[in-house]
């Protein structure tokens, strides 16, 4: 934690854990989606569940999904952006093994038909962690443009992906590898100092054995 | 931080005869990408928007569950009656934590501190602080470096979520916090500045989340006042000298082990204290329907 994860953020109430770490959430998995979302459907654990409603947790979530920060004063008035904005939502309970009591589960379909399964606790104090994608482990805050590579579990593929990224000069700052079973699915999820272009993320969707290649760039515009 | 200890701060200060806000600026800085100006810059930003959200309370509104409102005003009231037992700074105090308090339950904009629950603590504290003395800004950005250094040390070795730790973790970690940051603005030393913090972590340890519904709303409003005000006699006490028998760091661990030992229902889940009482169930009851 830095001192501003410590003093901040600045957030609309009443949670920082239910209502800040929420809309950070479904921010993040917006941009992790890299498109307009036209579904979710948002399954919630624990504590999200038993006491989310009174924390705006609901409201909170579908906020980020439209792309709105934690401190954006129209999160009280989400569920109308939404409808406004064509997002078809609905909430269920849910049992997460083992899962942290601020959890969350989201199956979100973007414009393009994209899919993206994520599941992310909200860790207190308004920070998060993503820790699974798509079924398979991941373990990040988003707070580094993160990198999540899905492919085939096989010899040279992290080698292809690392030398891309020394090439343009990016440095990792963390790196994790996660696989179903030997040869089978496998998750490589970096985090870096620096912002990846879409032209080198293109790049890797095309290599052979990669499956999915999902980018979390913090950049305004993106 | 790389910091594991308040005791570590507390060395460094003393070896480099730096300050203590210092000390936490420049780890903050050799870990992250951000310049020295910068990090300044978002502090300030950061003290500015507890001030917009202090300037901002409406004591119209009332919380969706409508538990929590106007009462701010009330104690605003009694200060300009002249009726308060407790005087002029610390009625103002707790004023300013109420409706600090008040605000984040209507969710309005404040700045979590550490988190949105104990939101009120610290600017409760430092404004009135600084409305009240002829304080440089610069001053005040510097004491929120020092309760950030404070809290860091405490999310690192316990917890500051009510959901993990509790309340103590939560209204006892913003009142460590606020503690250290004016015992520094009160010209402490970095000794005093951590046993400050430790005197006021003490004095809450154990508190339980319990709240009514499971909302930031009762007890959690006015536990911002008890956790201000605990701020500034572990400040009295710490600047005159008396100094926390447990070292400091051994104080945030005893949180953790009492935090860790603490049942669910009474860690933000809704489910005990407070929440189960006849009438804090039939307020659920009355909310579910």
């Amino acid at each position: 934690m830095n001192v501003f994860d410590i003093i901040g953020p600045i957030m609309v109430g009443p949670s920082s854990s239910h209502t800040a770490g929420a809309v950070k959430i479904g921010y993040l998995s917006n941009k992790l989606m890299g498109e307009k979302i036209r579904s979710a459907r948002i399954y919630l654990h624990g504590s999200f569940l038993t006491t989310g409603k009174g924390h705006g947790t609901d409201k909170a979530i579908i906020a980020g999904l439209l792309g709105m920060k934690p401190d954006d004063i129209r999160i009280p008035e989400s569920f109308e952006v939404a409808e406004k904005a064509g997002l078809a939502f609905a909430f269920e309970g849910i049992e997460l093994r083992d899962a942290h009591p601020n959890s969350v589960k989201l199956n979100l379909t973007g414009a393009s038909g994209r899919e993206l399964e994520i599941m992310a606790s909200s860790m207190g104090g308004g920070n998060i962690k993503i820790f699974q994608i798509d079924g398979l482990d991941a373990n990040f805050g988003g707070d580094l443009p993160t990198l999540i590579v899905h492919n085939q579990d096989r010899p040279g593929l992290v080698t292809e992906v690392t030398a891309m990224l020394s090439q343009k000069s990016i440095n990792i700052a963390t790196m994790q590898l996660y696989r179903s079973r030997r040869g089978g699915d496998a998750v490589m999820v970096l985090e870096c100092d620096q912002e990846i272009s879409k032209a080198s993320i293109s790049g890797l969707q095309s290599l052979d054995g990669i499956r999915k290649v999902t980018y979390l760039s913090l950049e305004e515009s993106a | 931080m790389s910091f594991k200890a308040l005791e570590e701060i507390v060395n460094i200060t003393k070896k480099t005869d730096r300050p203590f806000w210092e000390v936490v600026l420049a780890e903050e800085l050799s870990e992250s990408q951000q310049t020295r100006a910068e990090a300044l810059a978002k502090m300030e930003n950061l003290y500015q928007a507890m001030k917009e959200a202090d300037q901002n309370y409406d004591s119209l509104l009332k919380s969706p569950s409508r538990l929590v409102g106007g009462d701010g005003e009330k104690i605003a009231r009694a200060i300009e009656n002249g009726t308060m037992i407790c005087g002029d700074f610390i009625g103002r105090v707790i004023a300013k934590a109420i409706k600090m308090g008040e605000s984040n339950a209507c969710m309005k904009r404040i700045v979590a501190a550490p988190t949105a629950g104990s939101c009120g603590v610290i600017p409760a504290v430092l404004l009135t602080y600084a409305e009240q003395n002829e304080i440089d800004e610069m001053r005040i950005i510097e004491a929120l470096f020092v309760a950030a250094g404070i809290g860091e040390i405490i999310a690192h070795r316990a917890f500051i979520a009510g959901a993990t730790g509790g309340c103590q973790a939560e209204i006892g970690s913003a009142s460590a916090m606020a503690a250290g940051a004016l015992a520094y603005l009160r010209d402490g030393d970095a000794d005093t500045i951590v046993h400050a913090a430790a005197l006021a972590l003490k004095s809450l340890l154990g508190l339980a989340c319990d709240p009514v519904a499971g909302l930031v709303e009762v007890p959690c409003v006015k536990r911002n006042v008890i956790g201000a005000v605990n701020a500034l006699t572990s400040v009295d006490m710490a600047l005159a000298g008396i100094r926390s028998q447990i070292p400091p760091d051994q104080v945030i661990d005893a949180m953790r082990l009492i935090g860790n030992a603490m049942p669910a229902a009474l860690k933000e889940t809704g489910e005990g204290g407070l929440a189960i009482t006849p009438t804090g169930l039939a307020i659920a009851k009355g909310l579910k329907e």
